[in-house]
């Protein structure tokens, strides 16, 4: 029996196809968000990929920012209980979940089977978000892939204390033109956003089982840095990106089993 | 409902050209009705004393109300009627009147921002149209307390300079413990009664004890039946929409010495009772879930809130907000040792966490909601200390999302969506914990 689940965010779109809710038959990551084709690339991709069709689906759910404008899923379900979710997939140990995404970031506490407990979100702002870590490689000229790698090479981060993005991209702006090297800015950048999200994360209370979720967790600069934050290692896992689809297509198995069978 | 079907709901409520034709409008009950016609005559009133010569007075919300009705003083009161402009979407030329040529900063207060504009336009100094046609009169004088926090004792500082005119004022010092000393109680006392000596030699009123007395018993008894009726939301299912008793609010706002608020309450805990009776509610879906709502009331989004709550089946049932009106006391004494106590805002952190621990388990409630609220710092700034608590102790579920009680800049829809939808989950899984043993 396959689930579909697909998480369509603010900057990019990811859909999972899952056999028997365990079995990762494929996965598809788009860069590109709601309101663009990206998500229905990432659907015809991730079929094409399986060999499967639409037909062979016996539940699909919707999650992310995009979540309802989605016409054919069976369900839709917020992405604080999908990443939960899927990060207990991947990484079963994990009890508290730090998912950075596009627009904001959560944190979220799990239960020994993958349920959410608790959560926090970021406020309004953008500090502390992939949009935020978008802007400042934009201001750097750095390739946003490759802004964790350069970071790694700071013998000295600067602090950048503006918390909010406007203001701290200014902050960046006189850093370079002090001629501060890259790197060094790169890591306070990063350093910046591991304090301002992991404040948010205590306030679920500390853990040493702590993962990275979203599409930020592949930044290798702000893993070390929200580790180095929350004194204790930061899992994470290859597909952290697809953490919310898997979520998604597993609590979709989850539905199936419970009766909630396709309806279409 | 099966998921399909909600799934349905939800998409087609971002689809305004899918969208069913609109349910016909319940009719208004009475209570509500009578409520408006006081409403009216509140600024009527006031129009017409001013009209006569009288003075008339703005006043901020938790100030002693029956000083002023035992006076015969009409008043109006600001931050209900900067409330209301934001309710009805008509705040922004107001905001950007004060934050532009006024030159306030946008930190402030929204109610004050709003109501500083309004002011300067009737002082001459502003254009923005009124569109209520400037029903919130002119006044001659103001009455305040600081029990509700130091913001608005400087926005009226403003005001008063701005029109020349005197602020009739009452220190009453922040709670550090949850008793009030008695030297406190002569403190603030002192200073009634030197007000009440004031305003009589400011306005030509005479302090009559008699009609103190009469008005100190309506006030009582209006505050037994404000507390009434949001204590007969505890049951299960709740015969009232929550949000619902925000409207009342203004009958103990700005009418709470008088009469005519004894019979709004009066027949607003009868419509109640019947609806109890009948087995029936306002709120108008099942009720799946209840919780409590934490901070003041996000005015402009409020259509929206309640909108996102009926989707999942969640009823508010219980407010620290409205219930900061049911103030108790019989004398000048009385009043003097309840203001001490008077507004949220004045609380320490452990009697505003017993609280609300009370009213979760009173009134049943399943998860908070929290209005980070950016207007109101002091409303904000033991919340997370108080959620924590209140988390951990009870084990309730909670979600906070980011607001403002006037300033319709400060609110995102996705991600207040995202918040009720997530603690829906969390809700539906204590539940389904609970009915599997
Ligand atoms: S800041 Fe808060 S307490 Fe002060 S006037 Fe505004 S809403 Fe009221």
């Amino acid at each position: 029996m396959y689930t579909f689940g697909i998480d369509i965010g603010s900057t990019s779109s990811k859909a999972v196809i899952l056999r028997d809710g365990n079995e990762l038959i494929a996965h598809v990551v788009v860069p590109l968000g709601t309101g663009t084709v990206g998500p229905k690339e990432a659907r015809e991709k991730v079929f094409e990929i399986s060999g499967l069709t639409p037909q062979d689906i016996s539940y699909t759910i919707v999650t992310g920012y995009g979540r309802m404008n989605c016409d054919y899923a069976d369900d839709q379900i917020s992405e604080l209980s999908c990443h939960a979710k899927g990060i207990h997939y991947l990484l079963p140990t994990a009890d508290t979940i730090i998912d950075i995404g596009g627009q904001d970031a959560k944190a979220i506490k799990i239960s020994p089977r993958g349920q959410m407990l608790a959560f926090q979100m970021n406020d309004k702002c953008a500090a502390g978000t992939g949009r935020f870590l978008d802007v400042m490689a934009r201001v750097l000229n750095v390739d946003i892939n490759d802004l964790g790698p350069v970071s790694e090479k700071s013998t000295r981060p600067v602090a950048i204390s503006n918390t909010c993005t406007v203001f701290a991209e200014s902050e960046v702006i006189s850093q370079l033109s002090s001629n501060i090297p890259i790197e060094d800015i790169a890591a306070g950048i990063h350093n910046s956003v591991a304090k301002r999200v992991v404040g948010m994360a205590l306030r679920l209370g500390r853990s040493q089982n702590v993962a990275m979720s979203g599409g930020v967790a592949l930044n290798v600069g702000v893993v070390h840095a929200m580790s180095r934050e929350l004194g204790c290692p930061v899992l994470v896992h290859p597909l952290c990106q697809s953490a919310g689809a898997i979520g998604a297509a597993v609590l979709a198995w989850e539905k199936y089993l419970k009766g909630e069978g396709k309806v279409s | 409902m099966s998921e399909n079907a909600t799934l349905k709901e939800n998409t087609a409520a971002t689809d305004t050209a899918a969208a069913p034709a609109p349910k016909p409008k319940r009719p208004k009950p009475k209570s509500m009705i009578m409520l408006g016609e006081q409403t009216n005559a509140l600024f009527e009133n006031a129009r017409i004393a001013k009209e006569n010569g009288e003075k008339v007075g703005w006043s901020a919300s938790i100030f002693p109300q029956e000083i002023a009705e035992t006076l015969g003083l009409n008043i109006l009161y600001p931050e209900n009627h900067s409330a209301g402009i934001a309710a009805r979407h008509q705040a922004d030329p107001f905001l950007q009147e004060c934050e532009g040529p006024l030159g306030y900063s946008n930190d402030l207060c929204a109610y004050a921002k709003v109501n500083l504009a309004y002011a300067s336009v009737l002082n001459g100094e502003s254009n923005v149209e009124l569109p209520d046609g400037g029903k919130m009169i002119k006044p001659d004088f103001l009455l305040l307390t600081n029990n509700i926090c130091n913001q608005l004792t400087k926005w009226y500082e403003n005001l008063a300079k701005q029109m020349d005119i005197p602020v009739f004022f009452i220190d009453t010092c922040y709670n550090a413990y949850d008793y009030v000393t008695e030297t406190r109680v002569r403190y603030v006392r002192a200073q009634i009664d030197k007000l009440i000596e004031d305003l009589c030699a400011f306005t030509g009123k005479t302090w009559d004890e008699e009609r103190f007395k009469k008005i100190m018993e309506i006030s009582q008894r209006n505050s037994y039946l404000w507390e009434r009726a949001n204590n007969l939301l505890d049951r299960k299912p709740s015969p009232l929409s929550g949000f619902e008793l925000f409207n009342y609010m203004s009958a103990m706002v700005c009418n709470r010495g008088k009469e005519s608020s004894t019979a709004v309450l009066q027949q607003l805990n009868d419509e109640i009772e019947q609806h109890i009776k009948n087995g029936t509610s306002t709120f108008p879906v099942e009720e799946q879930f209840r919780v409590s709502w934490d901070g003041i009331a996000c005015w402009p989004y409020l259509g929206h809130n309640l909108r996102t709550l009926k989707k999942h089946g969640i009823n508010m049932v219980a407010s620290s907000y409205g219930k900061a009106w049911a103030i108790e006391y019989e004398d000048l004494d009385g009043m003097a040792r309840a203001y001490c106590f008077a507004s949220t805002n004045g609380d320490n952190a452990t009697t505003m966490i017993a609280r609300r621990i009370e009213a979760l388990e009173k009134f049943g409630c399943e998860g908070t909601i929290y209005h980070v609220n950016r207007s109101c710092k002091v409303m904000d700034c033991q919340m997370m200390e108080v959620q924590r608590q209140i988390s951990a102790r009870t084990g309730i579920p909670f979600t906070s999302f980011d607001g403002d009680q006037a300033d319709y800049r400060n609110y995102s829809e996705a991600q207040f969506e995202t918040r009720i939808q997530g603690l829906v989950e969390v809700m539906r899984q204590n539940k389904e914990a609970i009915s599997n043993g």
